[in-house]
């Protein structure tokens, strides 16, 4: 069954092609061949899945791509228990958002595009976590920001969103090009790309430390870019202009996790290298408290879950850059079901509302019932309330957090468990409770069709029951299947659960204080903090500072350049042609007068030579008969004279 | 006795007669005539000459036959061409008769 798995991300290409080469005409049928394909993916994932899951070893199908002389590169894929759980998280999410969209996207004008854009998604990612090597990891990571980009621009006719997707394509770039510097780097000191070979080389320590720890960091760099951390977070905010479906799959469940699968993946690079584990930790616990920070104060349903996002990622790094390699892919998991519902959801209520804004939202509760309850659901599952996945996936990090010597990890961690359980329920109370503040669109709202409710109903019961793999009290359960060569697992910490719990309760109570009670005025609050809201609402000035000290100078650089093209270059240019202009009229001049004259004076010579010598025809015998006489007659003389 | 500069004197005469015919004749069959003288001219050059140089072989004797002959059909072409002419134009003096000209 394994072998057969290169199958999964090649389906859903088949899909692409197929879409854009023949049915691109036909909206209802592109849909459905996509969804078939992410469908059949899914059904072969699932097989591989149990047999990981009975033997949880890795293995490997690898071919040679590019034989260089005593360097190859391949291509294959490698399964293990990692791979097996993404397979799964990719496929199922994928699966949801593609059935969802049929509503959400329906009566779009660019219906089949959008559906061949997903399915090349799905390809890329699938290919991406099923990836053995560096280079072809590589190029999936690219192949998955391409997609992204072109669906946050997928309604492109929006500045906005045109703009947006050329900031994320422009900030994920620039981590990646520390991506392919730290690629070649490792690659250089182990000679393959291989996973598997560079990590059996870097547990012997045939690697200097020094180029690990580098190449560690650089590498790292990528992940920064594609998962939204400190400092290239600025994209995924602005990406929330692409179709909220996109956002739930692409830049909240599983493209904006491949940062946190790539460190998890190179999980051995870091265990070798503690400064730059310490790095990914603290850059972490730095983004997850900055957007959690940001989140609590903005009004846009969409950008409040994208700062949740990269607050959550940030919780994933932290958790892998202190060595919990399975807190942060059991909350890379848990994390894309909730995720997803709630983006699906907002998605939902977007749909009926045509609005972003929550506070022209409220009351939505008994409208649209069946969105309003999953979006709880997930809510309280992020927050982390027992037993929710949420729940046991947030521990785990604590646990590992509590770890460290020192309790900073443990405290940032704690207060962004608090502020997310805070700006979630803020959103919830908001949009679904109080009394409806825009009474026309009110008035226009309403549950959306069954193709959207039922992911996600499908997504709320994974964000019930996924985290259940990974109850620490089953000693075969998550955390055992992903540590598959050293088993490892700390004990559960009651303590922990317990200020977990309070933590996520006192956030709820403090929402539900302000925003459902009143009890307590946000305005006034607003009002005393005047400063801090101000920051956190344009959200560090980060846009503003980066346009400040990096777009600024590269477009007054590119000016003075297109200046210099303008007055040098073009000058050079446009002199050289008024140079063969004249060059030209003088040949012009040169071929109608000479060569042309010469031409027409032969002509005119044997014209009138000719309108001469027609006289000698006179028609009259006797002057020819003379005329051969008299030449026969020279002839002759000539003869005889010589 | 009669040599063979005879021959070629009466022949020389013959000619010039000829010649002297076609400049100053404007009758188009005179002319013809002129021309017949010429070609006996010839006749007598090549007959004296035969029998005086190489008088055991007949080749002169042979080709003033040919000249007769072709004599003939040249005339006969010239007096068709003669009467078409004249059918055309009422006249046959030469000198009327110079429509092929520039």
């Amino acid at each position: 069954m394994l072998e057969s798995s290169w199958l999964i991300p090649l389906l859903p290409l088949l899909a692409f092609g197929t879409i854009v080469f023949f049915t691109n005409r036909n909206p209802r049928l592109s849909s459905y061949i996509s969804i078939g394909a992410v469908c059949a993916s899914f059904a072969l994932s699932v097989p591989v899945l149990f047999e990981v899951l009975q033997n949880p070893v890795a293995s490997e199908f690898k071919f040679t791509w590019i034989d260089l002389k005593g360097f190859t590169i391949q291509m294959g894929i490698l399964i293990d228990p990692l791979t097996a759980v993404m397979l799964m998280v990719v496929t199922i999410v994928s699966m949801l958002v593609h059935i969802y969209s049929v509503g959400y996207m329906a009566g779009d004008p660019r219906f089949s595009r959008y559906f061949s854009f997903l399915s090349l998604f799905t390809f890329a990612m699938l290919g991406l976590v099923l990836s053995n090597n560096f280079f072809e990891i590589f190029i999936f990571w690219e192949l998955v920001g391409l997609t992204s980009y072109l669906l946050i621009g997928f309604w492109f006719e929006k500045k906005v969103a045109a703009d947006a997707g050329k900031k994320a394509f422009i900030t994920t770039r620039t981590g990646d090009l520390g991506f392919l510097v730290g690629i070649f780097l490792l690659v250089s000191a182990a000679g393959t790309f291989n996973f598997q070979h560079i990590f059996h080389q870097i547990e012997a320590g045939h690697i200097p430390a020094g180029i690990l720890t580098i190449s560690a960091i650089l590498i790292f760099a990528g992940a920064v870019g594609k998962s939204a951390q400190f400092p290239l977070h600025v994209w995924l905010p602005d990406a929330m202009e692409g179709p909220t479906p996109v956002s739930a799959l692409i830049h909240a469940a599983t493209m904006v996790a491949a940062g946190v699968y790539l460190v998890a993946r190179a999980m051995s690079v870091y265990a070798a290298s503690s400064s730059a584990a310490l790095i990914v930790a603290i850059i972490g616990a730095f983004t997850a408290f900055l957007a959690a920070s940001i989140g609590l104060v903005q009004n846009d349903i969409k950008r409040v879950l994208a700062y949740s996002t990269i607050s959550q990622l940030g919780y994933m790094m932290l958790a892998l850059g202190l060595g919990g390699l399975t807190a942060g892919t059991f909350h890379l998991m848990t994390h894309a079901y909730f995720k997803a519902l709630l983006f699906l959801g907002a998605g939902s209520v977007i749909h009926a509302m045509h609005t972003n804004d929550i506070w022209e939202m409220g009351g939505l509760f008994p409208k649209m019932r069946i969105t309003a309850i999953t979006f709880i659901i997930a809510s309280l599952s992020i927050s982390g309330i027992f037993p929710l996945s949420g729940f046991w996936s947030k521990d785990e990090i604590f646990a590992v957090a509590s770890g460290y010597p020192h309790p900073i990890f443990l405290i940032v961690a704690v207060l962004v468990a608090f502020m997310t359980s805070f700006y979630m329920f803020r959103l919830c109370f908001v949009t679904f409770f109080g009394k409806p503040r825009d009474q026309h669109k009110f008035e226009h709202a309403h549950e959306s069709p069954r193709v959207m409710t039922i992911p996600l109903m499908i997504l709320a019961f994974l964000s019930i029951f996924a985290g259940w793999v990974g109850i620490p009290w089953l000693h075969k359960g998550y955390s055992s299947f992903v540590f598959f060569h050293h088993p490892h697992h700390a004990e559960p910490k009651i303590w922990l659960m317990l200020i977990s719990t309070v933590v996520a309760l006192s956030g709820i109570g403090l929402a539900y204080l302000i925003y459902y009670k009143g009890a307590i005025s946000a305005d006034k609050i607003k009002r005393k903090f005047a400063f801090p809201y101000k920051v956190l609402f344009n959200k560090y000035y980060f846009d503003e500072l980066y346009s400040a000290i990096i777009i600024k100078p590269i477009i007054g650089l590119a000016n003075l350049l297109f200046k210099f093209d303008l007055g040098i270059i073009d000058w050079l240019v446009n002199a050289f042609g008024n140079f063969c202009v004249f060059l030209s009229e003088v040949k012009e001049w040169f071929d109608s007068h000479i060569v042309d004259g010469g031409v027409n004076g032969l002509g005119w010579i044997f014209k009138k030579s000719g309108s001469y010598l027609r006289k000698i025809q006179t028609g009259d015998l006797s002057n020819y008969i003379l005329i051969i006489f008299f030449g026969i007659l020279l002839i002759i003389i000539f003869k005889i004279g010589l | 006795m009669i040599t063979l500069n005879h021959y070629l004197a009466l022949s020389a005469i013959l000619f010039c007669v000829g010649i002297y015919g076609i400049f100053t004749r404007r009758n188009a069959i005179g002319i013809l005539m002129s021309i017949e003288l010429m070609f006996n001219a010839a006749n007598i050059n090549f007959i004296a000459f035969s029998k005086f140089i190489t008088p055991t072989l007949l080749t002169g004797q042979v080709f003033a036959v040919f000249v007769i002959t072709i004599a003939a059909a040249e005339a006969t072409v010239a007096l068709a061409i003669v009467i078409l002419i004249y059918r055309h134009h009422k006249e046959i003096n030469v000198d009327k008769i110079n429509i092929m000209k520039w």
